[in-house]
This record gives C-alpha cells, structure tokens and sequence, in this order.
C-alpha cells in the first residue's frame, strides 16, 4: 500500500519513507540543493575529465589504458623536467668543468653551487653507506675526518669516486687485497692469535707482551709489506694505518682477530659511469669540504 | 512544543524601547534595498570610499629608490627573495617581529577607536563596506533608487530588465577584476607583472589570485553584503567586548523621539515624541535594521541614518540630532531626567590602549632605528656530531650564515674563541690556528661558510663562541655554540 499512498507526517506534513521501525518513521526530506547540484556537477566534470585524461584501463589495442584527448602523461612530464633541470644547471655546470678542483673550492660562487650540489647527491648515492654528512659506519670510512686510506687530496678524492675502490668494471680502479691468513690456512691459528696482541700493542692498547714479542718477525715477514715495517700503513695500497685509533672494522680483540682471519677487502662502485663529469667534481669538493680534506 | 525562539536582541535593556522579543531561529535572507541618503555622514563616505580605493589600486604604483639591485616599488612583498619593503623599512625574515609588532599596533588602533567612536572602521574604512558602498552605487546607476530597484526586481523580466541587471553585473565584474588584478600588483614589481599579465608571462599564481580575489569581490559586494558582517566578521563579537555605555555610537534618542507615531500638521508637538515614523532610517540602512531598536550586532554604524533623519527632522521643522553619535549613558540620563554626563575621551580603557600603543610604537620605531646590519646564525653538524682527527683532537663542523642587509659589500672578521687550544679553519680560505680571519660579505644577501673547529680532546670547555665584526663599523654579531666530543 505504501507504493501507492503517500505517508504524509501528520506533525510536520511532511511525507516519509514509508518504513516503520517499532512505529518510528523517517521523514523523506529531500537532498538539500546545493548538495545536489554539486553532485551533479561532479558527474559532468567526471565525464570531461574521462575524454580529457587517461581514464579507462587496458582497452584491447589502446596500451595501457586509454590515452585522453590531452595526451597527458605524467611520466613524460618528469621526464621533460629533469631535461630542464639538466638544461638550467648547463651554464654552471660548465664552469665547473672549466675550473680545476682548487679554484672550485676557493672561488665563493662556484664552492656555493659546488657544495650545494654535491650536497644532494651525496644524500641520494653516497649516504646510503657513509652516512649522512659522511659520518661513516663499520665497514664505511668516516668521510668527515682526516683519516684517509688512499687518497685525502682534491684529486685522490676524484680519482676515487671515478674508479672506486675494488671496483670488478674498472680496470683503474683502486686495487689491494689482503689475504685470508686464517681462512687459507696460511697461519695457524695461534699465530693468529700472537699478531692480535702485535697489532693491540703498536695501537697503544692492553695487550700480551710476551705473545706480542713472539710474532715480532712474523709481522715483518707477512704484514710489514703492506702495513709497513712501524705499522704506520701505506696509501698507496690501501693499507691502514694500524697505529692510530681509528678502525673500519673495530679495534678491540675480536674484531682484529677476526681481521686476520678472514682479511677484509671492501668494495665502492666505480662512479664515472652512473654520474656526469660535473656531479662528480662536485662531489669530489663536498667529500673534501666535509672535515679533512688534504 | 513551542517554537524554538533566539532573543537576539539585548539592546533595549537600559529602559528604550522594546525591541522585537523573538525571532526564528532560522530566517530566509531578505533583500535590501538601501535608498540613497544626503548628508554630512554621507558625503565622508564618499570621501573615505574615494581615498581607501585610491591608496589600493595606486599604491603599488608608487616608486621608491633603494640602490642597485633593489626593488624600487615602495610597497613590496617580495616572496620570490623573501623581503618586504615598505617606502624607507626593509623587513628581512629575520625581522618578521616587525610584522608581528605592526599587526599588534594594528589591533590597539582598533580598540582604542571602538572604545571612543564605536565601529567607525566598520562603517567608513572597512573594505567590505567601501566596496558594498561602490556595487550599491553602481547598482543604483543602472536600477534607479530603492522604490525602481524594488519595481524592477518584482517585476517580469523584460528587455528593460535584461539589459539593466546585464550593464549592472558587467560593471561589478569589471571592478571586481580591478581589484583583483590589484592585488597581485603589491607581490611583482607592478608595471612589469601587469604587462606580464595580458602578453601571459605573469606567474601562475597571480592569475589564480587575481581570478580569486575577483570572484570574492563580485560575490561579496554584490551578493552577500550586509551578510559578510552580520554572519562571516568576528569583529561584531569582539567589539561588543570593547564598546561600553561611554562609547560614542550612532544612537536612537529615545528621550526624545518616543512616544513616536505619525504626526497631523494639526497635531501639537506637546506630549509626543519627535519621531514621525517616517521609516527614512529603515530605507537608507544598508544592513536593513531599525535603529531604533537599540544597538544591534548587525549595525556597522554607518550614519547614513542620521543623515536621513536629519534631512526630514529639517523638513518638519524639528531640531536635527533626533538619531546621532551619541553614548548610551548620555541617552539612559536624558530619559530619566537628568544632566547627562559629558563624553569623556580620558577612560581607564582609552588611556591604557593610547599607552600601549605609544609603548609598542617607541620600541618598533627604537628597534627599527638601530636594527642590526649584519646577522650571524651559526649552524652546527648534526652528522656526525664530531670526529676524531688523526692527532687525537676532537673536530666538530659548523655552516656560518653571514647575513649582510646593506646595499654594498662588506668585510667581516670571524673570531672563534671558548676552548684553551683551539684553531679553526673556513673552507676556501687558507686559514689555522685560532687568529680572527676576514673574509668578504656579498651585498644585500646572505652568503654561507663551512668552518671546521678544532679542540684537544678532554678539554673541558663545551661551548665556543662565534663573533663576527664587521672590519669598518665595527658593529658585531655573536653567537654561541656547542662543542661536541666523546666524553
């Protein structure tokens, strides 16, 4: 009967739904207007925007999904901003390419656009490994120090980031290797043990004399031609200082036992190939503005 | 059930007269219809509409030269270098407490004049007013006064009809598109944004709020009016706090006008009020209320009533003043019989905001005489906090920003001191040990130096000092800053 008869409310004459629950009904006021007319007005825009943009999904023979009359891409408009970015730096890029690594850092107008460059892509390649502002971790040098086991220069940093450090790609590459002593059987592992303490004692730390003094020539024969016959390392090779306080790896018994044992050779990619020739120099003056450059 | 009733109207309580008691809680919106007034008050609106709107659309106009590389337009907000220039003031972002200070003094003005003349800035200067004034002007260009406006709208659409509500939108949107088109002229150098504006090389965002403030402007002036104040403005309801009995107000006297009715020429005047009921109040009123009902949160006193009373008072041979600046104390003491007090302009309330705003005013214009030319900020590394050099000494690095507010370069003198043993060094520059070190400031800008710190380990001291001097005048910034180590 309800489909038929309106249920005119007899208190506010207004008609209702015409459902009743425990005798309580709901009044059928209407949507207020604005609300619908905004409503309305989404479905046009809805409509439009379908011709306009890319809308509908997977179409037989139409890619993807449908491509709108505007043609709109997003991918292509990031694509055309990064040539733009690339082509408003080209001027400034190219005077970095000019100027040598020294006249960069010195000149203020190239150090300010160097550094603030090299500053973002170190965030987004360099930082995932040395940390942010190059404050390193175990395994990663610290890139804020003077302490350097190759190159702290303008140009050794570059050279560096150019070729990396055991990079298999680069045949110029930065190349060492220390050997396994442990792992290959090449010393036991008492002896191993006696170097530890060799190593704690030229480091300034609590040691055994007595096995210190028992692989005194054992060092000169097997570490010295790398690490030098003081322990003081060699730059050319990669070979830490194994003197001072600081250690890639750590520095207490375990971890230069360990060192020994199984030799550490660490790895950096070579750069020159995933970065152009300005980032890199850019790169190279933020690494040596970060606290030690040489 | 009984209706649901607002008394809306407190106003009559000093003993005028009664005031409509209750109104529905939800009222339909009626269109008014202001007639136009003659008058004193009338033609200050003129003058005040005149002069606001011509500070607003020429002021962006006017040049003011800085120097070199300077913006020359007198009022700027320059986001793009984040400068705003007012004629001789420069506000850096440093210097935002200016703004803050100016806001404050902004504020006093205005509770300092509620609390002596009422709502004078809403009735002659506020711009919802000025512009409402200039869309009902032109309104009544092209529809005729209050009785053809009302005429034509009940009436049937016809040519007559068209082309007038056509010529009357036309002009509105035309000045709402001035007054956009205006607004953008005070954040761009004015001449080049607007030539810029019509060959399409203004920015986007000027576009957007030039369309913005034209669309606010036509629908505010044109349409909403009297409901901007009544129902979107806070300030009714904060000036209700700021007003009192003392304050000047356009008023009713109801002393003299009631008993009120229509008046014979027979009738004598003796036993009745001067009000005739003429309603010539109600028509000029451009928020559509009875003055007479007291004051009302409605109200932006803008006087057009008195200056319509007064026209018919001199007509029916009456003295003028029957509705008048006024205080509700003066009023409450004629009605009883009484000398009403004199106005006083010396109030707890007035002194205490003139002394505040003296007080702020002395300290900006104070601050803004010796602000400082120069501005230091030190940042330090956050990562890593420190690093031991291979010499055992503790290194820390700091960013040094070197702001320089002048228009030419200058040469500033770095001195770190606070640790026994320390010596620095700033990048690019060949530097050691702890001597100060000069380095060279970039005109009207600021210019930043990566300077690295170093310390021997243990040392007790934690906090360095960072001065910075300029080497001919001498001023000085400094700053202090924390030196990190392992213990």
């Amino acid at each position: 009967m309800a489909n038929e008869i309106k249920d005119i409310d007899d208190h506010s004459g207004i008609e209702t739904t015409g459902h009743s629950w425990d005798g309580i009904k709901e009044l059928n006021n209407p949507l207020p207007r604005w609300w619908l007319y905004i409503w309305y007005g989404t479905i046009i825009w809805a409509v439009v925007y379908m011709v306009l943009m890319p809308a509908i999904p997977a179409l037989p023979g139409m890619g993807t999904n449908t491509t709108g009359l505007r043609n709109h891409s997003d991918r292509d408009l990031v694509a055309a901003a990064v040539a733009d970015l690339k082509e408003a730096r080209v001027t400034q890029s190219e005077t970095l390419l000019e100027a040598s690594l020294e006249e960069i850092e010195t000149d203020r107008g190239l150090q300010q656009f160097a550094l603030a460059m090299g500053e973002s892509l170190f965030g987004d390649n360099c930082a995932t490994c040395h940390g942010a502002g190059g404050r390193g971790a175990v395994g990663y040098p610290i890139l804020a120090d003077d302490v350097w086991l190759w190159d702290g220069t303008l140009d050794g940093i570059e050279y560096t980031l150019r070729h990396g450090i055991r990079h298999d790609g680069d045949l110029d590459t930065r190349f060492s290797l220390m050997p396994s002593f442990g792992r290959d059987n090449l010393l036991s592992t008492d002896q191993i043990d006696d170097l530890t303490d060799y190593v704690l004692l030229i480091s300034g730390q609590e040691h055994d004399a007595a096995a210190a003094g028992r692989v005194a020539e054992l060092y000169q024969q097997q570490c010295a031609s790398c690490h030098g016959v003081d322990g003081t390392g060699d730059r050319t090779q990669g070979a830490p200082n194994l003197t001072d306080q600081e250690w890639l790896f750590g520095g207490s018994r375990d971890d230069i036992y360990n060192t020994i044992y199984n030799a550490r050779n660490s790895h950096m990619p070579a750069w020159q190939d995933r970065l152009d020739d300005a980032s890199i120099k850019a790169l190279a003056v933020y690494v040596h503005t970060l606290g030690g450059g040489e | 059930m009984g209706q649901t009733t607002l008394n809306i109207h407190p106003g009559g309580g000093s003993g005028g007269p009664t005031p409509p008691s209750h109104q529905d809680l939800y009222a339909k919106r009626e269109q008014i219809y202001p007639k136009l007034a003659h008058g004193k008050f009338r033609l200050v609106k003129w003058v005040v509409m005149a002069a606001t709107l011509g500070v607003y659309y020429l002021l962006p106009w006017i040049r003011w030269d800085r120097g070199e590389g300077i913006p020359n337009q007198a009022v700027l907000a320059d986001f793009q270098s984040e400068k705003f220039y007012f004629f001789f003031i420069e506000i850096w972002p440093q210097d935002i407490h200016f703004l803050a200070g100016l806001l404050i003094l902004a504020a006093l003005a205005l509770f300092l004049v509620t609390s002596l003349l009422g709502r004078v800035w809403c009735g002659y200067t506020c711009p919802q007013t000025v512009w409402t004034d200039l869309y009902i002007w032109v309104e009544r260009a092209f529809e005729g006064d209050r009785a053809a406006r009302m005429r034509l709208d009940k009436g049937k659409w016809t040519f007559n009809k068209a082309w007038r509500k056509l010529g009357k939108h036309t002009v509105w949107l035309i000045i709402a598109f001035w007054t956009g088109g205006a607004f953008i002229l005070y954040w761009h150098d004015a001449p080049t944004v607007a030539r810029g504006w019509f060959t399409g090389e203004a920015p986007l965002s000027a576009y957007w709020f030039a369309g913005l403030l034209t669309l606010t402007t036509y629908f505010l002036a044109g349409w909403m009016r009297e409901q901007v104040c009544t129902y979107m403005c806070p300030w009714p309801r904060i000036q209700a706090a700021l007003t009192d009995e003392y304050a000047l107000n356009v008023t009713y006297r109801y002393d003299r006008g009631e008993p009120r009715g229509p008046k014979r020429k027979s009738e004598s005047w003796d036993e009745r009020g001067d009000c005739i009921d003429c309603d010539q109040c109600v028509q000029v009123c451009p928020v559509g209320i009875d003055i007479r009902n007291g004051p009302q949160l409605e109200c932006i006193h803008c006087a057009l009533c008195i200056d319509a009373c007064d026209q018919m008072m001199t007509k029916i041979g009456r003295p003028t003043g029957l509705i008048a600046y006024d205080t509700d104390v003066a009023v409450a003491a004629r009605a009883a019989h009484q000398t009403p007090p004199k106005y006083r302009i010396l109030r707890t309330r007035t002194v205490l905001y003139s002394v505040l705003i003296s007080a702020i005013a002395v300290l900006m214009i104070w601050g803004l005489a010796t602000k400082a030319t120069i501005e230091a900020n030190v940042l330090k590394d956050r990562s890593p906090p420190f690093v031991q050099l291979s010499d055992g000494n503790i290194q820390n690095g700091y960013t040094l920003k070197l702001v320089n507010k002048m228009a030419e370069p200058r040469e500033m003198e770095i001195s770190i001191t606070g640790i026994e043993g320390l010596s620095f060094n700033v990048i690019g520059f060949e530097h050691e040990g702890s001597e100060p070190l000069v380095v060279p400031v970039e005109p009207f800008g600021v210019d930043r130096y990566r300077i690295l710190v170093s310390a021997p380990a243990g040392a007790p001291q934690r906090l360095i000092t960072i001065s910075v001097r300029d080497t001919v005048s001498e001023e000085t910034d400094t700053n202090r800053a924390s030196f990190r180590g392992p213990n």
